[in-house]
């Protein structure tokens, strides 16, 4: 079993799909002999061929619309937006057919696509490559949002969405693309489509992330731990459906909640979250709940794209915060 | 130097015209030769026209919701569902009943549609690989593209149709469509149903182009326009395209010049900003009156056949009307029943809710 990165298990779970699949095929801008800007899609057009592997013009509302055909007369398109940033022009066909389809037609057709796009900031990009404007999907009925943030995860969702009969959109943190190594097993096991993950145990907070932020997320735990804090960490992984469930018993254990998201803070996940902790989670909270997030500017140029997403100081700000309160 | 590296014609093509008289016999195609073929289709319109004005009315008397008018835009629709085969795929937007019911769409399923129920896009007996009904400008030229690639990857011998109008082939997603056909080399027909009015804005206020055919050449594929209120030149141009596209030779355009007789839709008043006189001329091109002149005098057809027929499209029609009446509404349940294959927890618990408070 080797050792891959976050970006290696996304090739291999495409790989792995085709291959079980032929009906799966893969389609973006610079997918085939590039390998994707990202390298993504390496090797897979001399794998698979062009007709699985397909470089489109460079029109991004046409490789959404082209899915929403592909996949309504029964095949698996996985089509990547090259950046999030440019993710806006393919919204219509995402949210006014592939969301739809079957429900417009009574389950007579489906739509059955994955859109993939490298998504959040920190990579030292030009402007509209670093957007984290997952929460606009999220709102979407009809179509499941989907985060990896780690090489295992990485692989069994996005075999799992790829899999999946109805759309996914599938997003995944470029920051930390190549950051860790993780033996993943190529054993074309997926992932279930609706839980979050307890990646860390703890008993005094619940800190929940999703995407990159989980490293600063991760970071803060260890710190915390040095000072006698115990934070349990979850990684969201699914933000549509959201599984509630995990992070309301963790909070009934902690009592205390930070959520961690890069994206822009007003209508965020963050803000559905605290909803689902004050609706059903209220009597097991000894603090309020607390957000760090993006700020609701515009992503800034990279220069200070780093004071914009929440840092490790910031989140020990919050949780220190919500220690105070006893 | 200059040197001309590209130039381009557009061609206009009629058979029929306006009185019905057949132009150029010797060169006409087959299909207007064919009566008995051109009475079935005569037939079909008439349905069509009658089905529509009952739609209207049932709109008018409360009903029907909002209703989007086909009048006059019979020949155009019937001619596109009667070229294709069964196993082609149609992307309709969202007035070309005529398409849809020669390829087994039920007048009752438009009017559900119409009527506030998602089960109107069923289609019981149509092929079900057609699309639904499609409100976004446009988008489902794309889908039609799609459609064809899918078929071309499979290698089958299938051809996707998808239909826009003027207004429609402004947007990009119609250009879009194009120039994904010309680069995949699809088993697609593009029509443009021009009936001159997207809503309220005339043909004259989309581009400055004298036809919208041209446009499919800066895609790179073929493009011509026709009378569309003659059958036989829509009909002849449809088989041509679809001829075209499923034997391997790619995808084209068809520019199809017609008038939309009615308003937008019940809810639009096109008094508003169109002059009588116009309208006025329009009906005199319009597309049934040609076709019974011309069945009449190559003795396909008379007034008593005319008369047997309404009185059987009055009758078709108000059965339609009476099983769109009389279905029973959808479960409060349909609501979160098909969104996904398997309901996710969220709506799940959002479904029991909405049982609990509202049934």
């Amino acid at each position: 079993m080797a050792e891959i990165t976050l970006l290696e298990a996304v090739t291999m779970a495409l790989a792995r799909a085709m291959e079980e699949d032929p009906a799966v095929l893969v389609l973006g801008e610079d997918v085939g002999i590039n390998g994707g800007v990202f390298r993504a899609t390496v090797g897979l057009q001399e794998r698979f061929g062009e007709q699985r592997v397909i470089d489109t013009p460079l029109a991004e509302v046409m490789i959404a619309g082209l899915s929403v055909g592909l996949a309504a007369q029964g095949m698996k398109p996985v089509a990547e937006a090259q950046f999030m940033g440019f993710i806006y022009p393919m919204i219509d066909h995402i949210v006014c057919h592939a969301a739809r389809l079957r429900h417009r037609t009574r389950g007579r057709m489906s739509c059955p696509m994955v859109l993939r796009a490298p998504f959040g900031g920190g990579i030292h990009a030009p402007e509209h490559h670093s957007e984290s404007t997952e929460a606009m999907f999220a709102h979407i009925p009809g179509i499941r949002v989907v985060i990896p943030s780690s090489p295992a995860r990485a692989y069994g969702l996005l075999l799992a969405a790829i899999r999946d009969p109805d759309p996914v959109v599938f997003l995944e943190p470029k920051r930390i693309y190549r950051w860790q190594k993780e033996e993943v097993d190529d054993n074309g096991e997926e992932l279930p489509l609706d839980v979050c993950y307890v990646v860390r145990d703890g008993s005094d907070v619940t800190l929940v992330t999703w995407g990159a932020s989980i490293k600063e997320t991760l970071e803060a735990a260890d710190q915390l731990a040095a000072e006698g804090i115990s934070a349990e960490v979850i990684d969201v992984a699914t933000i549509k459906p959201l599984d509630t469930e995990t992070i309301l018993e963790s909070v009934a254990k902690t009592g205390r909640c930070v959520i961690v998201h890069e994206a822009a803070r007003t209508g965020g996940m963050g803000g559905e979250i605290a909803a689902a902790l004050a609706d059903a989670g209220l009597w097991s909270l000894h603090a309020p709940v607390k957000r760090v997030t993006g700020y609701d500017t515009v992503m800034p140029l990279y220069k200070m794209e780093m004071k914009y997403m929440p840092g490790t100081k910031r989140v020990l700000n919050a949780v220190r915060e919500v220690m105070e309160v006893s | 130097m200059t040197t001309t590296v590209a130039s381009f014609k557009i061609d206009y093509h009629q058979f029929l015209d306006p009185e019905g008289k057949l132009l150029n016999p010797e060169q006409s195609p087959a299909i207007a030769r064919d009566t008995r073929e051109l009475t079935e289709l005569y037939r079909l319109m008439s349905l069509v026209r009658s089905f529509d004005k009952k739609a209207v009315a049932l709109q008018r008397t409360g009903k029907l919701g909002t209703y989007a008018s086909c009048l006059g835009h019979e020949a155009a629709h019937i001619a596109i569902g009667s070229a294709m085969r069964p196993e082609d795929c149609l992307a309709p937007m969202y007035r070309e009943y005529g398409a849809q019911m020669y390829r087994g769409v039920k007048m009752s399923e438009i009017l559900l549609y119409w009527g506030g129920d998602e089960r109107g896009n069923h289609f019981q007996h149509a092929p079900k690989h057609d699309f639904a009904w499609c409100v976004p400008i446009a988008t489902q030229c794309l889908h039609a593209a799609g459609a064809a690639l899918a078929f071309k990857l499979r290698g089958e011998p299938r051809v996707a149709v998808g239909v826009v109008g003027d207004g429609g082939s402004s947007k990009g997603d119609f250009l879009e469509a194009i120039n994904a056909a010309s680069a995949f080399d699809l088993p697609l027909v593009l029509v443009i149903v021009n009936n001159q009015w997207a809503i309220s804005v005339p043909r004259s206020k989309q581009n400055k182009a004298q036809t919208l055919a041209q446009k499919a050449l800066g895609g790179g594929l073929p493009g011509i326009q026709v009378d569309g209120n003659d059958i036989v030149a829509c009909r002849w141009a449809m088989e041509k395209a679809i001829e075209r596209a499923r034997s391997g030779k790619g995808a084209s355009v068809i520019e199809m010049l017609t008038y939309r007789l009615s308003d937008h839709t019940t809810a639009d008043d096109a008094r508003r900003y169109r002059p009588a006189a116009e309208v006025e001329e329009a009906w005199s091109r319009e597309p049934l009156k040609r076709l019974r002149q011309y069945l009449t005098a190559e003795g396909a057809w008379d007034d008593i056949k005319e008369q047997q027929m309404q009185d059987e499209c009055a009758k078709k029609v108000e059965a339609a009307v009476e099983e769109y009446l009389n279905t029973p509404p959808q479960p409060l349940a349909a609501m979160f029943s098909y969104l996904f294959k398997t309901l996710p927890h969220d709506l799940a618990a959002q479904k029991r809710r909405a049982l609990e408070e509202l049934q």
